[in-house]
């Protein structure tokens, strides 16, 4: 058994060149003839463009080209899009307006592109870009989530009345009704998931560049799927057939979602590179970021849930208003609808659910996937529903989360999802050691003792991860497949190179992936190489999202070793003269049963591409092999964290003491790296649920658009965390991974929330919870006016 | 974003005076804070440019400026709205009102209401209403200093 194979806690190789300033991302490619660009964005969260004058500016030191939304309309490159179609209930399509590039009558938020000015230099561009005069006539503006669709509110799109791109729902209404009707207790709350930024460690870039010669374009793009995103260009944007486009994702510095979807910038740097016959290089600063990364979340929420006098929840209805922004981005549509409602049955055995969602536009930035997409909204609406059902009826939380859970699998939710395996109660219990939870009212009764109040939160989440089947999202709307493609390609001498479609941008693929090879064809570590992010070299794949690389792209992988091995095998039968089923691989050697004949993977692969040992014409020279890798359904990690805070009711300051978290992600490929992904998720959750807000004022302007006024999680917000691991490996896919990427910002938020609101005595108290909130809301806490 | 201010300020000459200054495009030129010009179009419509820096942001604000609601030596209102380019744009109004002070002193009181919007809202957010308050306050040191004569206009 190797050091470096499944299980091995192996460091990962491609840290050395991060942590040494050698990593490659977008910003550090440079291109001969290189210019730069800079975009002219609206001031206005709603307006019509009456006029744009670019004649001084073009006039301006440096300026290579000025263009606007009438270049671009010209020359027919298409809006952007939104690849998952939803269908209201009625029927109807949803009512999606145009996204332009580049804005054309009108602008609809606060960052909208205007125009993109060109020039030798970034402050040439800086400083012609002021010169640009937009003569704007201003509309009022429809910023709030809850009241976009009322009617009287200012209009984003004309081709949605109300602002209502759909009124979707699923579920049995009247079933669930009924239970309602029957039920001997009913829980209800309102929720607000709050509007965050994404905020990945680099902020996204792109160089455009059109070769004149070959009449090829390149781009260089901080993308979490190139693939994807060649796609879309060619086929939807109509920037050139895939042939004559490259995308090339080099090291990209973290996405969470954010970098997905095929925004405007890249689509025009790599337009405007044919335009002025030159690279063109964008680079984001922190305020665009802000302003035009698609944010995540923003939900306002009704839910209701039903229970029977044993304390069964009989059912649940969730009434959500979803603020999709001013466009909808790449996946818009599916993330509060099809990532969101079908998790509503969370860890328990709920036999009617019903979900309506209500999709809205808003003159905001648009709304997409952000880590955890649509899952940590729905996780937070059942977390709380029943944490608050278990403080009503007086039971304990973890107890009468117990009392609910799924225990016999598989098991089919009525919201979609077939849950293939799990042990939630192995989970709870665990934790609930792991957390001292029998002590806490000790310690509840010592920090009262000083004056402060102490809370206990639980969150048992479920996610769907490896998104997807293709046959099942398609028929749910998707306009793609979500398999994964791989390819092996062994060297004459045994080293091996992967190319998969999955992109690393944190992930740690550049390990993991080869941990896989080194186990299953017994080789060292340090002869695999991971190869991703460049349509040249990997020809199709579907990229980074929703905890997929593992359990889809790494199934992919597997799929082609042992394809590699198949053929490895038929070799070294023919060179050993021995029948190929009289064959074992094992540990990297190939052994003929009965005899004491054997080769090593290195000898074999020599010997299948000098191929002067069998016959040609039966057996193929080389080594190689490619698969495509559809998962069977989705993959379901689990698990249940607690928080346990004190909130110090005079400042308001909440202090999260203990975080336990034990999660069940199948099989661990590299534990250390699946901590990490654990501490990463937890921290953005506490940052959710503690920190983070988003503010647009009433007129549309973003006032929290810099780090000065947009919260983000330190070192010194978080605990230290105590994690565990249980394990069900999933029976769906080869290798027994659920995918671990998510859980921590899915689970957090509701089990922090509902320590806050257990210190609190009082559930009012919306996220982010931050001291000013806290403070305000302690003054109504029963535990503190009791103590007074 | 919203913005209001106001307050009210004694300055050392009758309100005959204090009025005939206020209604000078070359005085109000001296004494705006970062003002490089105001241009008269009509009585009461001037047009201006002005060097703003808020916090991180600073942006050269061109705009038109209108007198209204002018009651002679009593009250007007100063309308107007600016571009500022990328770092964004400012609308508002001030309503100005004059009253008798002692000895001769005049009592003027201001009313802002403004609102910004783009990159000046964005970053300046959080400083706006000090940057807003220090600019009154220069502009009113500068134009009290033209009225006693330590300043000339020319």
């Amino acid at each position: 058994m190797s050091t470096s194979g499944i299980g091995q806690s192996v460091r990962r190789v491609e840290d050395i060149r991060f942590i040494t300033g050698n990593g490659n991302y977008t910003d550090d490619i440079s291109r001969p003839g290189q210019t730069y660009a800079f975009f002219v964005r609206s001031p206005h969260a709603h307006a019509t463009i009456k006029s744009i004058n670019t004649k001084t500016a073009a006039a301006a030191p440096g300026v290579v080209g000025i263009l606007t939304g009438k270049e671009l309309a010209a020359d027919k490159i298409g809006g952007l899009i939104c690849g998952w179609m939803i269908h209201s209930k009625d029927g109807s399509p949803m009512k999606a307006g145009a996204h332009p590039a580049l804005a054309v009558d009108k602008v609809r938020y606060v960052g909208d592109h205007v125009a993109v000015v060109i020039a030798e230099t970034l402050n040439q561009a800086r400083d012609a870009a002021e010169l640009v005069e937009v003569e704007y006539d201003v509309h009022a503006a429809t910023v709030d989530t809850a009241t976009a669709a009322k009617p009287g509110q200012p209009q984003v799109h004309a081709e949605a009345p109300n602002n209502t791109v759909y009124n979707w729902h699923i579920g049995e209404k009247d079933a669930t009704d009924a239970a309602f009707a029957k039920a001997a207790h009913v829980t209800k709350i309102d929720l607000i998931n709050n509007r965050l930024v994404p905020n990945a460690m680099e902020p996204r870039a792109a160089i455009g560049d059109y070769d004149r010669g070959t009449g090829t374009y390149t781009l260089f793009t901080t993308s979490q799927n190139p693939h994807v995103a060649r796609l879309v260009l060619s086929a939807f944007i109509g920037i050139a057939p895939e042939n004559k486009l490259r995308v090339i994702a080099p090291d990209v510095g973290g996405g969470f979602g954010s970098k997905i979807f095929i925004y405007a910038e890249e689509t025009v740097c790599i337009w405007a590179s044919k335009k002025v016959r030159r690279p063109v290089k964008w680079v984001c600063d922190r305020t665009e970021a802000f302003l035009c990364d698609a944010h995540g979340r923003d939900h306002v929420t009704h839910a209701e849930a039903a229970i029977d006098a044993s304390g069964k929840i009989t059912g649940v209805r969730v009434k959500t208003t979803a603020n999709l922004g001013a466009y909808l981005s790449t996946f818009a549509s599916s993330v509060p609808t099809y990532l969101y409602a079908p998790l509503l049955s969370g860890q328990y055995n709920i036999p009617n659910i019903y979900c309506e969602v209500d999709g809205v536009y808003t003159n905001t930035a648009p709304v997409d996937a952000y880590r955890g997409a649509g899952r940590p909204e729905a996780t937070f609406v059942i977390e709380r529903l029943v944490e608050v059902a278990a403080r009503e009826l007086g039971r304990d939380p973890a107890e009468f989360r117990m009392h609910n859970f799924i225990t016999t699998f598989p098991h089919q939710t009525p919201v979609i999802m077939a849950y293939d395996t799990g042990d939630y109660g192995a989970s709870m219990k665990m934790a609930l050691d792991m957390a001292d939870y029998k002590g806490f009212a000790a310690r509840k009764a010592a920090s009262a003792k000083a004056g402060k109040l102490r809370g206990v939160g639980f969150s048992a989440y479920i996610e769907a991860c490896g998104i997807a089947p293709s046959k099942a999202v398609g028929s749910l709307g998707a306009g793609v497949g979500l398999w994964e493609s791989a390819e092996v390609r062994v060297n004459p001498v045994g080293t091996v190179e992967v190319l998969t479609g999955s992109h690393s941008h944190g992930q740690g693929h550049e390990t993991t992936f080869a941990q896989l090879v080194s186990h299953r064809l017994g080789i060292p570590i340090e002869q695999v190489t991971i190869v991703h992010g460049d349509t040249d070299k990997v020809q199709m794949g579907m990229g980074t999202y929703g905890s997929r690389s593992g359990a889809v792209g790494m199934s992919a992988i597997q799929k082609a070793l042992e394809k590699v091995i198949k053929k490895a095998t038929t070799v070294a039968a023919a060179v050993m003269e021995v029948p190929e089923d009289t064959i074992d691989f094992n540990d990297g050697i190939f052994e003929a049963r009965g005899t004491n004949k054997k080769m090593a993977f290195g000898e074999v692969a020599l010997q299948a591409y000098v191929a002067h040992k069998f016959d040609s014409e039966k057996i193929e020279p080389g080594l190689k092999e490619g698969a495509f890798y559809d998962p069977k359904n989705f993959t379901f990690p689990s698990g249940v964290h607690i928080a346990e805070v004190e909130i110090d009711p005079e400042t308001g300051i909440t202090k999260v003491e203990k975080w336990t978290a034990v999660d069940d992600f199948g099989t661990l490929i590299n534990p250390m790296i699946v901590e990490g992904q654990v501490h990463g998720g937890i921290a953005q959750g506490i940052g959710q649920a503690m920190l983070e807000g988003t503010v647009y004022d009433k007129s549309g302007q973003l006032v929290t658009a810099s780090f000065m006024d947009y919260c983000m999680p330190r070192a010194h917000d978080l605990p230290s965390f105590n994690v565990g691991m249980t394990t069900t490996p999933c029976t769906t896919n080869p290798l027994g991974i659920k995918g671990c990427g998510e859980a921590g910002a899915i689970a957090a938020p509701a089990a922090l929330i509902n320590a806050i609101t257990n210190a609190l005595g009082h559930e009012n108290i919306a996220m982010p919870a931050t001291p000013q909130a806290v403070w305000q809301a302690a003054k109504s806490s029963p535990h503190k006016i009791a103590a007074e | 974003m919203s913005m209001t201010m106001n307050g009210e300020v004694q300055l050392p000459a009758p309100r005959a005076v204090v009025w005939e200054k206020l209604n000078d495009p070359k005085v109000l030129a001296a004494c705006i804070p970062g003002c490089e010009s105001l241009e008269q179009d009509s009585p009461t419509e001037m047009r201006a440019a002005v060097k703003v820096k808020v916090g991180p942001v600073s942006a050269r604000f061109k705009g038109r400026v209108e007198l209204q609601n002018i009651v002679p030596e009593v009250s007007y209102r100063i309308q107007g709205e600016g571009e500022g380019g990328i770092a964004g744009f400012a609308k508002g109004g001030a309503d100005v009102r004059l009253e008798d002070g002692d000895f001769g002193s005049t009592k003027l009181f201001y009313d802002v209401q403004a609102t910004v919007g783009g990159k000046i809202a964005q970053l300046g957010g959080r400083l706006i209403n000090s940057v807003a308050k220090k600019n009154a306050d220069d502009f009113f040191q500068n134009f009290t200093a033209v009225i006693t004569g330590d300043k000339i206009v020319g």
